[in-house]
């Protein structure tokens, strides 16, 4: 897979001493155009601090927020119905994924995963054409939001 | 795994009935064959040259055994009061001329096969027509009546009788010639990603065809039923009523129904059915 990948990021990354400088507008949330991509992959949280578990769980399952079921499958999320199967099932995703690269594919799949993807960016500003005026400028996720999605996935390991 | 909840009454049913937990695997459209007052209708056909399919399944395959019969005897499809409500309406007089449908179309049956090969080019107005267009053609030019709405119960009754008339007829509509240039435009939309979610009508119906996204059965897209009698609508609706509903889950801001875009959209997606059955009124969920 991709640990190869991984190491050689996790090196430079070694090597640098700070990654990302703050967006303006976000105070200490780093803004969506700021994010920082090294080696498809996003090392710095991007509200600076850890997301909480428990949140993200439900912003996971949440159809105006993530939605994540609509497209992936996922083992602890079962007491919920439809799960989709458009996306590959999430369980154990932890163990096939750094947070650094989880991170990457939620903020910008197009970036960390192909360009082709159905999967949207969940915290990027530019998206498709056409854009329905209320989300105009907006990102789907909150920086928060994304952090805390993080923190629940990392949870998902198989045992 | 897959748990099959088929205790709903099809009709009394908004959601769709199978639930999947933990990752099934594709469940693809099913074997089952329509046959409709003992006509065959053609839900799968080989692909034409060129497509991005190897098959084409009419969206009928991709549904519930419960809301698959509904449209396998006209008496139990909901759409047929409205067709019977259009019936009527085909002989009652309209607008300054005086005139019904029937005075100069004595049989609806006149319309057969016209509906396999829409939208088609009209060279008065040089851009091509939908069916709704040469409904309201007919009620504005030669019964000096006012045009129906698109989205119109008078309109989707008309336009489901008229398409009836066509059903079993094999989908081919022309894209060369003066429609090469709204085929191509068509196309255009179908691969443009649209919407904060960013998606294109391919990465659902052309890449994702057969799997679940959530509760809905993702088919290839296929018009040939319109106008449609959507269970979750409880009603008849357009084919653009249709890509207006994608366009919303998308987040994106639709384009009007009878627009440009939605009738070169209209064209571009029928051809990608060329060869199935018309099967309108067909009944979804």
């Amino acid at each position: 897979m991709k640990s190869g990948k991984y190491l050689a990021a996790a090196l430079l990354l070694a090597s640098i001493s700070s990654v990302g400088l703050s967006g303006v507008a976000y105070g200490e949330t780093t803004a969506p155009d700021a994010v920082k991509f090294v080696d498809d992959e996003v090392s710095k949280s991007l509200t600076g601090a850890a997301g909480n578990v428990e949140s993200g769980r439900k912003v996971f399952a949440n159809r105006k927020q993530g939605n994540c079921l609509a497209c992936h499958a996922n083992k602890d999320l079962a007491s919920q119905p439809f799960h989709g199967e458009v996306g590959p099932p999430l369980d154990g995703v932890a163990d096939r994924y750094e947070a650094a690269a989880l991170r990457a594919i939620l903020v910008n799949s197009k970036i960390a995963l192909n360009e082709d993807t159905i999967m949207p960016s969940f915290y990027r500003l530019k998206n498709g054409v056409r854009t329905a005026d209320k989300f105009v400028g907006k990102t789907v996720l909150s920086a928060e939001q994304v952090e805390d999605v993080l923190a629940y996935l990392q949870t998902l390991k198989d045992e | 795994m897959k748990i099959g909840l088929k205790t709903i009454s099809a009709l009394a049913c908004t959601l769709c009935v199978s639930v999947a937990v933990g990752g099934s695997a594709y469940a693809g459209p099913d074997d089952s064959s329509l046959i409709i007052e003992g006509q065959n209708i053609a839900t799968d056909v080989k692909a034409p040259e060129g497509s991005a399919f190897d098959q084409l399944y009419s969206g009928w395959r991709f549904r519930a055994t419960e809301t698959q019969s509904l449209q396998e005897d006209d008496f139990e499809n909901p759409a047929f009061v409205a067709v019977d409500q259009a019936i009527e309406e085909f002989h009652n007089v309209d607008g300054s001329a005086g005139k019904s449908c029937a005075d100069c179309h004595s049989d609806v049956s006149d319309f057969k096969d016209v509906r396999a090969s829409l939208p088609r080019w009209n060279a008065k107005t040089n851009k091509p027509e939908t069916l709704e267009n040469i409904i309201n053609e007919c009620r504005t030019e030669r019964m000096g009546a006012k045009a129906w709405k698109w989205e119109s119960t008078q309109m989707l009754g008309m336009t489901a009788l008229v398409g009836l008339q066509s059903r079993g007829s094999a989908v081919n509509v022309q894209t060369d010639g003066p429609m090469a240039e709204w085929f191509e435009r068509g196309k255009k939309l179908y691969y443009t990603r649209v919407g904060q979610l960013d998606m294109s009508c391919a990465h659902c119906h052309e890449n994702n065809f057969g799997t679940m996204i959530r509760a809905d059965h993702l088919s290839q897209g296929q018009v040939n039923g319109f106008p449609v009698y959507r269970l979750k609508w409880q009603g008849l609706g357009s084919i653009h009523r249709r890509f207006k509903g994608c366009m919303d889950n998308i987040r994106a801001k639709p384009y009007k129904r009878g627009s440009d875009e939605f009738i070169a959209l209209e064209l571009y997606v029928a051809s990608r059915g060329a060869g199935l059955s018309v099967e309108t009124p067909s009944v979804r969920n």
